[in-house]
């Protein structure tokens, strides 16, 4: 947030000096320069002392009292009542499903016979299943690509990631859509779950994994559970969105009719809201499909254990290889639920090209050829696993490695310097100013900025924030992590308004823009360390760069769509008086958009620390390594699960933080027109 | 005109927070509007409304937007909950109908014509129209075939499988009149049905009404915000300002005697010639007047009466049930004409 607070105060002494004669500062701009000033003070007198760091390999007595609690639970599980009756069937139910499909698509359930579907039963089914569902295009594209896992000799990892995703997103659709029409019927179950889906939006993905463990051990249960936990809430929110946005008076008209509710909904909410509940089933794919890759940290099977794997042996190559396969899952997953929400549109049936029966009869063909090939793959063998011989992996692994190798040495001159420059010039001090400033003043500093935001409450939230991270014993790293967190951010926030304004100013540059910043979007997180690993080593820094690339879209966005929402009359009046496109853009689009700004600022905040996180796989500090040592090492265990709730502290702090830095201006409108009552 | 179909008593709908005291509080309830929203914080939409439609009846509610029109009708069948106040239709209080009574008179009693159509835009035109009769569980063939019927009636034969999103405005709007027609109610209430459209499809849409209103006798509740429009179709009209009714009367009476200068605002630019009758303008019998002169009804609008008048060497008389009322000269007419050619 110190960002936040050095950024703000120029901007409010400009406004100021640009008001008429001398009006005295706002108290607000006071404290915030005042805190400022006495922290850079007190970092050059007392900087070093009380900085509370604990080196990597230490623990306090709560970390050693969480491993203990490890230990307990895991010597207790068989005979624990609430093991023996709750969490153990639900573990064994999950399991089953998971392996229902895994041994079905993927391996036996052992992992060391052949599936149930061969590949090319594998490969003829979900293509059928994606021409059914959405398009003969899809259709191909699923084969293709399936096809290509093969070549990749990454078929099985494929399935398996696929099946774990498939199980997910049938638990999620179980539990969200329910769920999301009772809160979009209901006001009242909204107001229940709203703040709940907000604040499992916050939570990093990494910090679920460690507490799912431990309950439902490491496994696909808990992968199933943590990608549930990561995917439904969107198509929650989604849903509810859907049915709660049908037009007023199409509502209307139906209740004059005397409708009940259950034919209200049935007749015109759900259908109404068909679309956006699809569009939620995408948005849970994707999520799932991240986190299923991110839960190879807990043994999940799997492209994402290959990559995991690769990243801790440094291996480029291999981890391009895998991560080339999530894109490509990634990129086929997004395509066919997107055909599937065009082919729910209300009136799309009388668009189409094909007849209904013709389409009927083509699906009915194609059923009995791919009937065939499911028959072929499981009596013969070339049909059942991927032939060997075409096998291009290793290739493909070997010369991304070779080609990496290369650019690191040859690009060595201009990344080296690059890297060292950004971590030296900014983020170095940066950090030093954060880890070495006295933990009490930082706190107080801190709190006076929460003050100067949001009040007493504000100030409050910030304040058992802060002690919880001191109590959990990691005050260091929080700041190591922040200290990441914040410069990334800083650089998203550029990116986003210098790609935001020209995309809200320009149709042209939003049309070329947007669909890669979608393809952004819908890319599994673990995805963005590979290439910057290549190019970067392991570092801090590439962590830094993979979280910046992680969260641009989405400040872009925001800020884009903030920027083009601005009334198309207030621009041409301000043209017309003649501001250049300059003045336009400073004094028009941007203080409109402020609103929009201070959402994709704290948007990119929370991508950031998620990635940032993730990014202790390539040699990031701080808490994320502290999670990842936790899975890694038993007796780090109870440090890593302390870790993981003081990321979500941290996250707590820097969203309300940003929320209250938003939600101020409004406040200050509306004193002011009722003081001119 | 015969026993009420629909009588509104002392309805009130006062939007806000603690709005149902102010009805009932003497003092706050003569408040104006202002004043109540500076004391209260509660804003009065319908103001102890009271008013009788008889069956049959083409009623108009007419006023600007924000007098509260729109609330009113809505209050009828409950859209919008009144505040306090009874609405009988058939005797029966709808305010103390329970959900399946108010079910009920929904799905047979009233139905509704809304200004945004409110069309569902994932059923095609005869799902839309036969969109009521589903929803009381009527079979499909037999709501099909009845809603082929409307579908004829409204003009839209041919456009059964459309989509509403394929349609004008005006043809929407056919449909939405359809899905009211369908369920075949007592009374159809019109929430400003053709302020969305263009005036000369308006203009068919009028036509249209009317021509059902023959065709079929229904009762009408009919919000608009166009006087014209009021004139042209209201056997009664009802104008509101501030949530409270001004005046209530046939459209003659409106334009002949204002209840104040509001509504003689309002209807100042109405063509009276075309409006009033000649009730309004008859003079007593003078001496001079021979009693084979012409004689005329007092119900005869005055632009009808212009060619006999012109047309006859003296005054000509008006009769009103049998009797001599009175008389009519080329002066009055003229004068009549003048004075809305001033006024214009």
């Amino acid at each position: 947030m110190s960002t936040l607070v050095r950024d703000r105060a120029p901007v409010q002494t400009g406004l100021v000096s640009v008001r008429p004669p001398r009006k005295r500062l706002s108290r607000r701009t006071l404290l915030l320069g005042g805190a400022g000033v006495v922290w850079l003070v007190g970092f050059l007198f007392l900087h070093g002392t009380s900085t509370l760091t604990l080196p990597a390999s230490e623990l306090t007595d709560l970390h050693r009292s969480l491993n203990q609690f490890n230990a307990w639970v895991a010597s207790n599980r068989a005979d624990n009542p609430v093991f023996q009756y709750v969490f153990t069937p639900f573990r064994s139910a999950v399991d089953s499903v998971a392996n229902l499909f895994a041994s079905t698509f993927a391996a036996s359930s052992t992992g060391l016979r052949l599936p149930e579907i061969g590949w090319l039963g594998t490969v003829g089914l979900l293509s059928w299943i994606a021409f059914a569902v959405g398009n003969a295009r899809v259709g191909l594209l699923t084969a293709a690509a399936f096809t290509f896992f093969g070549l990749q000799g990454l078929f099985t990892e494929a399935a398996y990631t696929f099946a774990l995703v498939l199980t997910a997103v049938l638990f999620s659709l179980l539990i969200g859509i329910p769920l999301g029409v009772l809160s979009g019927i209901s006001g009242r179950v909204s107001q229940v779950i709203t703040p709940v889906l907000d604040f499992m939006q916050i939570l990093p993905t990494f910090v679920y994994l460690a507490p799912l463990a431990l309950i439902f051990l490491i496994g696909p249960a808990s992968a199933v559970i943590a990608t549930v936990i990561y995917a439904v809430p969107p198509l929650i929110r989604l849903t509810a969105h859907g049915i709660r946005n049908i037009p007023e008076n199409t509502r209307e008209a139906s209740d004059s009719l005397g409708t009940t509710g259950l034919q209200r909904l049935l007749t015109l909410q759900l259908p109404l809201a068909r679309r956006t509940i699809v569009m939620g089933i995408n948005q849970s794919t994707m999520a799932a499909l991240s986190m299923v890759t991110i839960a190879a940290l807990i043994a999940a099977p799997g492209l994402g254990q290959v990559v995991v794997r690769a990243l801790q042996s440094l291996d480029v190559g291999t981890a391009v290889n895998a991560g080339l396969s999530i894109v490509l899952l990634a990129i086929v997953l997004d395509r066919v639920t997107t055909a599937a929400s065009r082919r729910a549109e209300p009136g799309a049936a009388r668009k189409r090209r094909i007849s209904r029966r013709s389409r009927y009869i083509l699906l009915a063909v194609s059923l009995v050829v791919v009937l065939v090939m499911v028959q072929l793959s499981r009596t013969m063998l070339w049909a059942a696993a991927f032939p060997k011989n075409l096998n291009f992996g290793p290739d493909i692994v070997s010369g991304v490695g070779a080609a990496s190798e290369w650019l690191q040495t040859n690009l060595s001159l201009f990344t080296v310097s690059f890297r060292e420059a950004l971590t030296n010039g900014i983020l170095n001090p940066f950090q030093s100013l954060l880890t070495e400033t006295p933990f009490y003043l930082l706190v107080a500093v801190v709190l006076v900025a929460a003050y100067a935001l949001g009040g007493w409450k504000l100030a409050l939230v910030t304040a058992s924030c802060l002690a919880a991270i001191i109590y959990l014993g990691l005050w260091s790293d929080a700041m190591v992590t922040l200290a990441s967190t914040l410069v990334a951010t800083a650089v998203v926030m550029v990116l986003g308004i210098i790609f935001g304004v020209a995309m809200g100013r320009s149709n042209k540059v939003d049309q070329i823009m947007r669909p890669m910043l979608d393809a952004g979007q819908t890319m599994p997180a673990f995805v963005y360390l590979v290439p910057f690993l290549g190019l970067f080593g392991a570092t801090r820094f590439t962590a830094i760069v993979a979280g910046i690339i992680y969260a641009a879209p989405v400040a872009i966005k925001i800020t884009a769509d903030g920027i083009a929402a601005i009334s198309p009359t207030v621009m041409e009046a301000a043209v017309s008086s003649g501001s250049t496109p300059w003045q336009v853009i400073t004094k028009v689009q941007l203080p409109m958009a402020r609103k929009s700004l201070a959402l994709a600022a704290n948007q990119g905040l929370i991508y950031v620390l998620a990635m940032v996180v993730v990014g202790a796989l390539v040699g990031a500090g701080g808490l994320g390594y502290d999670v990842v040592a936790g899975f890694v090492q038993s007796s780090l265990f109870g440090k890593g699960l302390a870790a993981g709730l003081a990321i979500v502290f941290l996250g707590i702090l820097l969203d309300r933080m940003t929320q209250a830095a938003a939600a101020d201006p409004v406040r200050k409108i509306r004193s002011a027109r009722s003081s001119a009552h | 005109m015969n026993s009420p179909d629909i009588s509104v008593r002392n309805l009130w709908k006062v939007f806000g927070p603690g709005g149902e005291k102010i009805p009932k509080d003497p003092e706050l309830s003569s408040l104006g509007s202002a004043e109540l929203l500076e004391r209260t914080g509660c804003n009065a939409a319908v103001r102890d409304m009271n008013f009788d439609v008889a069956k049959g009846e083409v009623f108009v509610v007419m006023g600007l937007s924000g007098s509260g029109k729109s609330t009113l009708i809505r209050c009828l069948t409950r859209l919008i909950e009144p505040t306090s106040g009874r609405v009988l239709v058939d005797g029966k209080d709808v305010l103390e109908a329970g959900t399946g009574e108010l079910r009920e008179l929904r799905r047979r009693k009233m139905s509704m014509v809304f200004q945004h159509f409110g069309l569902l835009p994932h059923r095609t035109v005869l799902d839309n129209v036969s969109y009521g009769l589903q929803i009381r569980g009527t079979a499909k063939n037999e709501r099909y075939a009845r809603s082929r019927e409307i579908i004829d009636l409204v003009g839209l034969k041919g456009y059964e499988q459309h989509f509403p999103d394929q349609l004008s405005g005006g043809m929407q709007q056919r449909v939405g009149l359809g899905r009211a027609l369908a369920g075949d109610p007592d009374t159809i209430l019109f929430d400003e049905p053709f302020s969305a459209l263009d005036p000369l499809i308006r203009r068919d849409m009028q036509a249209e009404v009317i021509r059902l209103h023959k065709e079929m006798g229904k009762t009408m509740v009919f919000v608009t915000h166009d006087l014209s429009e009021a004139l042209k179709l209201g056997d009664r009209i009802l104008i509101m300002r501030n949530g409270e009714m001004v005046q209530c009367g046939t459209g003659d009476d409106l334009v002949g005697s204002p209840a104040d200068k509001y509504i003689a605002d309002f209807v100042s630019e109405v063509p009276r010639a075309d409006v009033l009758t000649l009730k309004w303008i008859t003079d007593p019998v003078a001496l001079g007047t021979p009693g084979d002169a012409p004689v005329l009804s007092a119900g005869m609008i005055i632009r009808d009466a212009i060619p006999t008048v012109m047309n006859s060497s003296c005054p000509v008389l008006v009769e009103d049930s049998g009797k001599i009322t009175g008389q009519i000269d080329r002066d009055s007419i003229l004068s009549v004409i003048r004075s809305t050619e001033v006024a214009a």
